[in-house]
């Protein structure tokens, strides 16, 4: 690890100032994606902000029709929290399937959306499931949160401090562990409301998370595994490595859509 | 420079540190507590798993500054009055260590999991649970009994 | 059988300090004074360094020194060796590259050492590594091994031109032809045994202490086998003569072959250690023990079997490349040739063998013996063999494998080995029996229902182990004997000290060894100290790998302990006033036969020491003996693995439903422990098998060089295993051990693939067989099935 200066500001306004002071500053949430990358020297930020004493993004709570959970809720609180497992099971178990246990004790929502790795979990949730993030500016719609791999929008010194999700009728989310880091391979998270069908795809593609047209067609037609069966997912821009080519991602994509309906249907 | 305090085995302990000092580091080089390891550098091994007010964590990919004052618990910590905690007892009795580097994080994560998941654990969730800890000697075999026997221990009687 | 005597299963004695974390591994040392070590690694496959400049990282805050090869070749520091010398075909000697510790001129993978900073602190040495500016004229790497020796590679070592290290061969040529004549049907077969990463969780690490009073140097380093690296470090590198160097390897977090070998990182570290006058401290990390740890297998290979009507075997020929890596380690150059071909025999008569290998030099890290060592090798080549072979026949494959069971012994086969015992028929009646074989098609059916597909998979492996007879290895090219040492240290109060030359990093020696003396001498475990690890302390040691320990080690105590009951004895006969053919020791105590009158052995300890009986007698006060034990021959352990395991075609998942061991060890010392070597050796092996697999790109840089990439087992990706045992006790060392270290990595990589083969309808698959792999193969197989 490079050094760098630490600060541990107490409010989201202190947040805002400590990022205007320093030239390359980062957040540290979780840290368990920012520590990994400053250990092997990726990343060399001259101030760490600790968001861990920050007030007011830590809680789980029910607005209305929707879940609003704070950006620094740790994934193992969202996996275990009563609210969320009764209003929208799939993305507690989501959550609960998020790295390890030692990583959900510390890893958070904000820090995981913020982050946009291609690989990770609740990109999909957010899309699937039409959420909003809220900033300390604005609140910016999923669909126009998620821009390619690692790439959001959020501006610079723009703090995520809630993210708030809609209730769906019927939800589910199926991953397909990557055998050795088990981040998804593929991971569908598939979601009902009303005649409405949103169907996310997280871990296939080279632009990161994205909602697959064909699929949610195909099931806004009839909602249940058997509609999916023969729909081509395009694997043209999918992620080919030593773990999986693009056109095996492209199957696990159909294969993982028609778990999650089957789940989602309780079946 | 900065300064940290925390409890660590029931200790208070306070130091002036560089801000970059992780928590393993804290733990092995300013306190000698070298029973926690470090296996890998992508926070996959667990051979590094404390107890940070409670919960399991991973001290290679936490800093030492984000624990003031919080109360830590190391594998040193574990046994009270030369009395070793039933999970300890648990590994020795079911053969669940070889070389012994992968064990004090796996049985910091054993006794995180009895927290979560209670005393009477089967085999896949065992299994499931331990994702974070690799162990290259013991095949995990007699580790999943080491916990599951260690789970029951920890029952209240 | 006492409660902590031979065959009980005794509670391993080293527990305590592990599970109460202080256990005491090398990076838990630290040294009054000491600096730290990083060191500049090359981020090239193959170039020539055409400047190396250090003066940035030199002037860097906390620097002590950077240092290079030049310093190295200056202090006359010679370079790393390879110790087993291996002739090609034609008599000639391998071509063996020069393999200094820090680079000359040259790097030859990513990885290869190129400079070392010392500093206050590691994260100044690491800062300065990054000044340090290196101008590179890029070479072209070798990276496939199967076009190493084309015409117009690369040259990776001036003295191999082609890149071959050699070209070696075992068996009667001849003869095998003329089997291939007379055989009705022929199998062929491509084999591919993928390259592995050790990945012992402690990573390497050493330390390295000079004392300029004594002018004497102290390395605490990550070694399975102290004493050999103090004697090539001595003899071979020149940090210093045995005398004044000592080598200490405290706890050790596993090695599984990786911690043999004499690394560039350890010989840095001693020897800088006097020119910085400062105790130098290296400590690996998990990328650096990806990308410079020796690896392991890589062979690919095309095997030949010729069966007769009936299916009995009459020959094997077998065409090994083996991949080396850039330069021959410690013990690289044995692993594919005599480590693995007299194995192919396998547990069949076979009568007539033979087998080329050709030694290659790429551009990737060096190979050498990782868990099993060219055994796993042998018996995947083998056991692939007899299962198609089978399957092309319309045999039953454990039929099969019965038919050609060797049924008496000893054995000789034609590939050096002579089998003293085993009882191969017995094993698998036992395995067939506890895997239930004879309901496999309802479960097979049971998982169609679901869509899934089961199949089943055999082992029957043989290993050769007890490593070795001193003169048999002198004669095959070993630079040193492979016998042990041992001394048995009685103190006045009976309590016992065993210093062994055996190294324990998981396999409880403390435990084995003290219940062996236990047995022996009739006292507590908890008075017995096992004492290794540390050249100072034991005389001289071999070390421990090739499930040597129990078969070598353990005789080389017991032939001490002989001697100290001998001697005992007379002590006794002084003690009690009587003569020595009448002392009977058992259950430890001394008595005079046919009387009342006995001795325990404290007691009997304690007349040695104090020596008032029998002074000015010929007889020598004290009760200390030593032995080296060199075995007569290897031992041979088999068993037969049974593997069942259900595909997911569509997604090409497999998990492992039910895994069946059933070994022959010889005797047993503590089941508990042996039970537990062969559960991690069955993980390492599932590993191969089904997760594990080394990967560079054409470039020649490693894709898989973390966790991330490189797919490590994981609890849930393995069963519990069923584990059974038959005896036949090793005929050729006193206690019948035959060793059971590596057992399971050598048997489970067939038993799985086997396995997948057997449920994708015999579609061939390599390894790993990752989920895609699985996944392709499936719907090959499905595609078959719907044309048929
Ligand atoms: C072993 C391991 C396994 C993992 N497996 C998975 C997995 O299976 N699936 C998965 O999805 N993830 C996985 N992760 C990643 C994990 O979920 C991380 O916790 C997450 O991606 C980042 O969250 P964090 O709170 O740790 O963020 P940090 O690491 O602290 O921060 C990540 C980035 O987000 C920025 N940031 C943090 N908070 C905010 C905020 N409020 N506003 C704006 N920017 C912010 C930071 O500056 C930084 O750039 C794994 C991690 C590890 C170590
Ligand atoms: S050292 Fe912390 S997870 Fe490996
Ligand atoms: S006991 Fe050696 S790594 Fe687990």
């Amino acid at each position: 690890m490079y050094a760098f200066a630490y600060q541990r500001p107490t409010t989201v306004r202190q947040v805002q100032s400590a990022l205007g002071k320093h030239d390359d500053a980062k957040l540290l949430a979780g840290g368990q994606t920012l520590l990994p990358t400053m250990k092997q020297r990726l990343a060399s930020p001259s101030a760490v902000i600790d968001l861990g004493h920050v007030a007011g993004l830590s809680a789980i709570e029910k607005k209305g029709r929707n879940i609003v959970i704070g950006a620094m809720v740790r994934h193992a609180d969202v996996a275990t929290s009563d609210l969320v497992r009764e209003a929208i099971p799939a993305l507690a178990a989501l959550a609960g399937g998020i790295g390890d246990p030692a990583v959900r004790n510390r890893g958070t929502i904000g820090g995981s959306v913020a982050n946009n790795d291609p690989s990770a979990d609740y990109p999909a949730a957010l899309l699937a499931l039409g959420a909003t993030i809220v900033t300390n500016k604005r609140k910016i719609a999923a669909d126009d949160f998620f821009q390619g791999m690692f790439t959001t929008a959020l501006d610079d010194g723009e703090i995520i401090t809630k993210v708030s999700f809609p209730v769906p009728a019927k939800a589910a989310y199926v991953k397909f562990p990557n055998p050795a880091s088990r981040y998804a391979m593929v991971g569908v998270f598939v979601s009902k409301k009303g005649s409405d069908v949103k169907v996310a795809v997280t871990g296939a593609s080279n632009e990161g998370v994205f909602r697959a047209a064909g699929l949610e067609a195909a099931l806004k037609a009839k909602f249940n595994a058997k509609a999916v069966e023969g729909v081509a997912v395009d694997g043209s821009n999918f992620i080919s490595d030593i773990h999986g080519t693009a056109d095996y991602r492209a199957n696990l994509v159909n294969v993982m859509t028609k778990r999650a309906v089957t789940k989602a249907l309780g079946k | 420079m900065i300064s940290v305090s925390m409890t660590v085995n029931g200790k208070a302990v306070s130091a002036k540190i560089d801000p970059r000092t992780l928590l393993v580091q804290f733990l092995r080089e300013n306190l000698l507590l070298t029973g926690t390891h470090v296996g890998c550098d992508t926070s996959q091994c667990g051979a590094c798993v404390v107890h940070v007010d409670g919960k399991a964590i991973k001290s290679c990919t936490t800093l030492a500054a984000t624990c003031d004052g919080a109360s830590v618990v190391t594998i040193e910590g574990l046994a009270h009055d030369g009395a070793l905690h039933p999970m300890q007892e648990a590994f020795r009795e079911n053969h669940g260590l070889q070389c012994g580097f992968c064990t004090p994080g796996m049985i910091m994560s054993a006794i995180d999991i009895v927290n979560r998941k209670g005393h009477d654990l089967d085999e896949h969730t065992i299994r499931e649970e331990l994702e974070g800890n690799i162990c290259r000697c013991t095949g995990y075999h007699n580790i999943v009994k080491s916990v599951a026997a260690g789970a029951h221990a920890m029952a209240p009687k | 059988m006492s409660a902590t005597g031979i065959g009980a299963p005794v509670r391993r004695k080293e527990d305590f300090r592990f599970i109460t974390g202080k256990g005491q591994y090398t990076d838990d040392i630290n040294r009054p004074g000491q600096t730290h070590a990083a060191f500049l690694r090359s981020p090239h496959a193959h170039a020539t360094i055409k400047k190396l400049d250090i003066s940035q990282a030199q002037q860097a805050e906390g620097v002590i020194a950077v240092l290079t090869g030049d310093d190295l070749a200056k202090d006359g520091i010679g370079g790393l060796i390879c110790g087993w010398m291996i002739h090609s075909k034609d008599g000639s000697p391998m071509k063996a590259g020069s393999h200094p510790a820090l680079a000359q001129g040259k790097v030859r993978y990513v990885g290869d050492h190129i400079a070392v900073v010392i500093a206050e602190t590691l994260s100044q040495a690491r800062d300065a590594v990054e000044k340090i500016h290196v101008d590179y004229e890029l070479l072209k790497p070798v990276i496939d091994m199967a076009h190493a020796t084309d015409s117009g590679s690369p040259v990776i070592h001036d003295v191999s031109p082609n890149n071959q290290v050699y070209d070696w061969h075992l068996g009667d040529k001849g003869a095998t032809e003329s089997a291939f004549a007379k055989a009705k049907h022929v199998t062929r077969l491509d084999i591919v045994n993928n390259r592995l990463i050790p990945n012992a969780m402690e990573p390497r690490a050493a330390i390295g202490d000079y004392d300029s009073g004594q002018d004497a140097f102290t390395l605490y380093t990550t070694s399975q086998n102290p004493h050999v690296a103090r004697l090539v470090l001595s003899a071979f590198i020149g940090i210093a003569p045995e005398h004044k160097l000592r080598v200490i390897a405290p706890d050790v977090g596993g090695g599984f072959g990786s911690k043999i070998f004499i690394y560039a990182e350890e010989t840095v570290c001693v020897w800088a250690a006097k020119k910085v006058g400062r105790p130098v401290k290296w400590t690996g990390d998990r990328t650096e023990a990806f990308l410079a740890d020796a690896h392991g297998r890589d062979h690919i290979t095309h095997a030949e079997m010729a069966m007769d009507d009936k299916g009995h075997i009459l020959g094997l020929r077998v065409k090994t490349k083996a991949n080396l890596g850039a330069y021959l380690s410690t013990f690289s150059s044995c692993v594919p040739t005599y480590l693995y071909a007299p194995l192919l025999s396998g547990q069949y008569n076979i009568p007539a063998i033979y087998v080329e290998v050709e030694g290659l030099y790429t551009n990737t890290a060096p190979v050498d013996a990782y868990r099993g060592a060219g055994r796993p090798e042998a018996t995947f080549v083998i056991e692939r063999m007899v299962e198609v072979a089978a399957r092309e026949m319309g045999q039953d494959p454990a039929a099969f494998r019965r038919r050609n069971f060797i049924k008496s012994f000893p054995h000789q086969t034609p590939v050096i080995m002579a089998y003293d015992t085993g009882n191969y028929g017995a094993s698998m009646d036992l395995a067939l029996e506890m895997a239930d074989y004879k309901n496999f098609g309802k479960r097979k059916r049971d998982s169609a229902k679901k869509g899934m597909l089961r199949g089943i998979g055999f082992s029957a492996y043989i290993e050769a182990c007890g490593i070795a007879p001193s003169a048999a290895v002198g004669s095959l090219g070993a630079g040193v004997g492979l016998w042990e040492s041992a001394e048995v240290r009685v103190n006045p109060v009976g309590t016992v000290e065993v210093l062994t030359g055996s190294h324990s990093h998981g396999q409880g020696h403390e435990t084995t060894f003290a219940q062996l003396v236990s047995d022996r001498l009739g006292i507590s475990i908890d008075q017995v100290a096992i004492v290794h690890g540390d050249t100072d302390k034991v005389q001289f040691g071999m070390g421990t790998y090739g499930s040597r320990s129990g078969a070598v080690g353990m005789s080389a105590i017991s032939k001490a302990l002989d001697k100290v009951v001998a001697k005992a004895k007379k002590v006794a006969a002084y003690a009690l006033e009587a003569s020595e053919g009448d002392i009977e020791f058992k259950d430890g105590r001394f008595s005079v036969a046919g009387t009342d009158r006995s001795l325990a052995f404290g007691e009997v300890a304690l007349q040695a020491y104090i020596a008032h009986k029998f002074s000015g007698q010929e007889l020598e006060p004290g009760l200390k003996e030593g032995a080296f034990y060199d075995p007569t021959n290897f031992t041979f352990p088999s068993g037969v693995h049974i593997c069942e395991l259900e595909i997911d075609p569509d997604t090409g998942v497999t998990r492992i439903d039910r895994w069946t061991a059933v070994d022959d060890f010889g005797n047993i010392i503590n089941p508990m422990i042996v039970e537990g070597q062969v559960h991690g050796g069955i993980a390492q092996g599932v590993g191969q098998a089904l997760l594990e697999g080394a990967h560079y790109d054409a470039n020649g840089q490693l894709v898989t060089a973390s966790y991330m990439d490189y797919c490590m087992p994981r609890a849930d990706d393995l069963p519990s295993f069923d584990i059974g045992m038959t005896t036949t006790p090793c005929t050729t060392n006193p206690l019948g051990i035959k060793g059971c270290g590596e057992a399971g990595a050598i048997a489970a990589p067939p038993a799985v693939i086997n396995a997948i083969t057997d449920a994708l309808g015999h579609e061939q698959i390599a390894m790993p067989a990752s989920p895609q792999a699985v996944w392709r193969a499936a719907q090959k197989s499905l595609h078959k099935l719907a044309a048929e």
